[in-house]
């Protein structure tokens, strides 16, 4: 009995110190931040590193006494690479969470799907998927900014080293699901401006298991370089086909390449290859001046130690939604206007995990094609190439 | 020209095998029972995977990493059927299609659990340089996968055809009842039949995952492709499904070399659906046995 007494007594005094610990900590109601990732799925490769980050962070930045005393809750919604259940997340964001924005979602389809409740709600939303279209035209996009580069960035990225090497005629081999549509799309858009001619433009199916024969299409077509465009498997079995046709011209990949996982798959095969590259997979080769270096190192190297895994360029796109967003935070408090307004005029010059931001009332991505590096693969490792 | 012609034909054939190994491996269950298993995918898959995981996790040698992949696919078979199929006691032959469906389900999820959504690859069986033929090349693994499928078929041949156990199969997917009739443990049968058809599809596995690379999810792809191979073929006979995966590879190959690659599945499933208006069994079934099928 006397121990059952003082057993409460513990549990109490516990309790109580928990709780003044807390009080005094969090003193101030939490902001609320809604995430829309796509955890599982079929683009749960995006998700997945997205979710991580946004945990990390949140940590993070708790752990530093939140901002400005409030602490941050990222309230994080699995949309299962689906479009519906994106919009229906989002509704329960909206009207029971009571965000203050959102982040996400993963795809560009989802994304789409937000647009319109977004602009009703009058809610900011960073979106972490790559079209065009997410931002594009600006005036019918007042709430909506996104992180990740234009795929149009990328295709001018490779088509200003192509023509460096005086390569004008191309073959394109893409995948036929959204992402590779939209580089084909901004393939054929750029090439007349490049002075490039596209001799060769082939397809393949996302679980295809050999593409010698769109390879060889090429080959005869008199092109001078290779250009995929396909993120998963796909990337890594044109690279052992290339290499195994010998085909004498060099294979560029899009900026889905970014992976070490990518070399690991096609081993010798990937030698040679060259692709644009968002400075996140090759910060330990930039210069200690860089602008970004030091935020790639500390971003790469907490988010390895937490998971043991790297966070790709994915993650990077949430990283940068929430650091935005925790700045505006900062700067003009919990005021859905002032955010977005803060967004749209102050994050200039602005370095982030996906290239220096510019984001301005004309573009609410802010990144161009010098977010890219030219990156050939060399011994099994990446090489900035000048 | 040749030398296009051959590399578009080489492609078609690595493409193919695949679609045949799977295809065969539809058709060892079918004839056994006139189940349709559609989780014969799941079985390549897992081929691919334990080979890796033995090979490159655990770092064992060659042979015994195909022995253990081949012993684990056959105890997967085996803990398919007793714990799905066999506990039925139904013989509604849409129910027991609808189980493979949820079994296939059920192992898409835990390979993902366990291997994660990356794809993985080990080295090819033989090192070396792919061969040139005429100029096309051909890779030495393409080769292995031709000649797994040729071995796979001769030696089911054999069985089916030379030895009691295979004739006790096929007995019982003719007829159950009489099959048990004159002795034959059938439910014995048709554990077997998802043993072998586990083995065949793990095997398929193991030979394509250093062309094509191996994920949990490739296995309804697999599914769909086998499936029409068998189809084209004649359900029930492995020399269709061989042909039938081969003619449905070279043809996708041939259509993506001389008109167009997006067109590829499209037109291949149009020359099946054809060769089913003409030849509703199948190429090698006659109507006769079609009239036999119950499914």
């Amino acid at each position: 009995m006397k121990k059952a007494r003082k057993n409460l007594l513990v549990a109490f005094v516990v309790v109580l110190s928990v709780f003044i610990l807390f009080v005094n900590a969090y003193a101030k109601e939490p902001y609320k931040i809604g995430a829309l990732f796509a955890v599982t799925g079929a683009a749960s490769f995006l998700g997945e590193p997205e979710k991580n980050t946004a945990i990390m962070l949140q940590e993070q930045i708790n752990k530093a006494g939140g901002i400005n005393g409030h602490p941050l809750e990222i309230i994080i919604e699995d949309t299962k690479s689906d479009e519906t259940q994106a919009v229906l997340s989002v509704k329960k964001l909206l009207e029971r969470d009571k965000v203050l924005v959102i982040i996400g979602p993963s795809t560009t389809g989802e994304s789409m799907a937000l647009v319109p409740i977004m602009n009703n709600a009058k809610t900011p939303l960073i979106s972490c998927a790559a079209g065009a279209p997410i931002t594009k035209p600006v005036k019918e996009r007042y709430w909506i900014f996104k992180t990740p580069q234009y795929d149009l960035s990328a295709v001018e990225a490779i088509y200003t080293y192509m023509k460096k090497k005086g390569i004008n005629k191309v073959g394109i081999i893409t995948i036929s699901t959204g992402f590779g549509d939209a580089g084909r799309k901004a393939l054929h858009e750029m090439a007349p401006k490049f002075g490039i001619t596209i001799v060769a433009d082939e397809k393949y199916g996302p679980k295809d298991s050999d593409m010698t024969t769109q390879l060889t299409k090429i080959k005869a077509s008199g092109a001078q370089a290779v250009i995929n465009w396909s993120v998963g498997p796909g990337q890594v079995i044109v690279t052992k086909n290339w290499n195994a046709l010998k085909m004498g011209i060099p294979l560029y990949q899009s900026h889905g390449w970014g992976s070490k996982k990518n070399i690991e798959l096609a081993g010798k095969a990937a030698e040679g290859v060259i692709a644009p590259l968002g400075r996140l997979v090759v910060w330990d080769k930039l210069t200690d001046k860089h602008p970004q270096k030091a935020l790639l190192k500390k971003y790469t190297q907490d988010y390895e130690a937490k998971y043991k895994s790297s966070p790709g360029t994915f993650g990077g796109h949430a990283y940068d939604s929430i650091m935005m967003i925790a700045e505006a935070l900062k700067k003009v408090g919990p005021d859905k206007k002032k955010i977005r307004d803060y967004i749209e005029t102050k994050i200039q010059k602005w370095p982030g995990t996906g290239g220096i931001f510019n984001i301005s009332s004309g573009d609410h991505c802010g990144l161009d094609k010098d977010a890219f590096e030219m990156v050939v693969v060399k011994n099994g490792d990446w090489e900035i190439l000048k | 020209m040749l030398t296009v012609f051959l590399q578009f034909l080489f492609s078609g054939l690595t493409v193919g095998a695949v679609y045949a190994l799977v295809g065969i491996g539809f058709n060892i269950i079918y004839n056994a029972t006139s189940i349709i298993n559609l989780a014969q995918g799941e079985f390549v898959v897992i081929g691919g995977l334990l080979m890796w995981f033995f090979t490159e996790s655990l770092k064992l040698p060659f042979l015994l990493s195909a022995v253990l992949t081949i012993l684990s696919a056959g105890l997967i078979g085996l803990f398919m059927e007793r714990l799905t199929i066999n506990p039925l006691k139904s013989t509604d032959l849409l129910l027991m299609i609808m189980i493979t469906i949820a079994v296939s389900i059920v192992l898409r999820g835990i390979l993902m659990f366990n291997f994660g959504k990356d794809p993985y690859v080990y080295p090819p069986f033989t090192e070396g340089e792919p061969l040139s033929i005429y100029g096309a090349i051909i890779q030495q693994q393409t080769l292995w996968v031709i000649g797994i499928t040729g071995l796979c078929i001769i030696l089911l041949f054999l069985f089916f055809k030379k030895t009691i156990v295979g004739k006790a199969m096929l007995a019982c997917a003719v007829n159950p009842t009489a099959a048990k009739l004159v002795g034959i443990n059938v439910s014995r049968m048709v554990m077997l039949s998802f043993i072998l058809s586990a083995i065949v599809g793990a095997i398929g596995g193991m030979a394509i995952t250093p062309i094509s690379l191996m994920e949990y999810d490739k296995g309804p792809m697999l599914a769909v492709k086998g499936f029409c191979a068998a189809i084209m073929g004649g359900l029930g006979s492995n020399r269709g499904a061989v042909i039938g995966g081969f003619i449905i590879g070279i043809l996708e190959s041939m259509t993506a070399g001389y008109i167009h690659s997006g067109l590829k599945d499209a037109v291949a499933l149009v020359i099946l659906l054809l060769i089913l208006f003409f030849k509703p069994a199948g190429i090698f079934v006659s109507k006769t046995m079609l009239q036999l099928r119950k499914f």
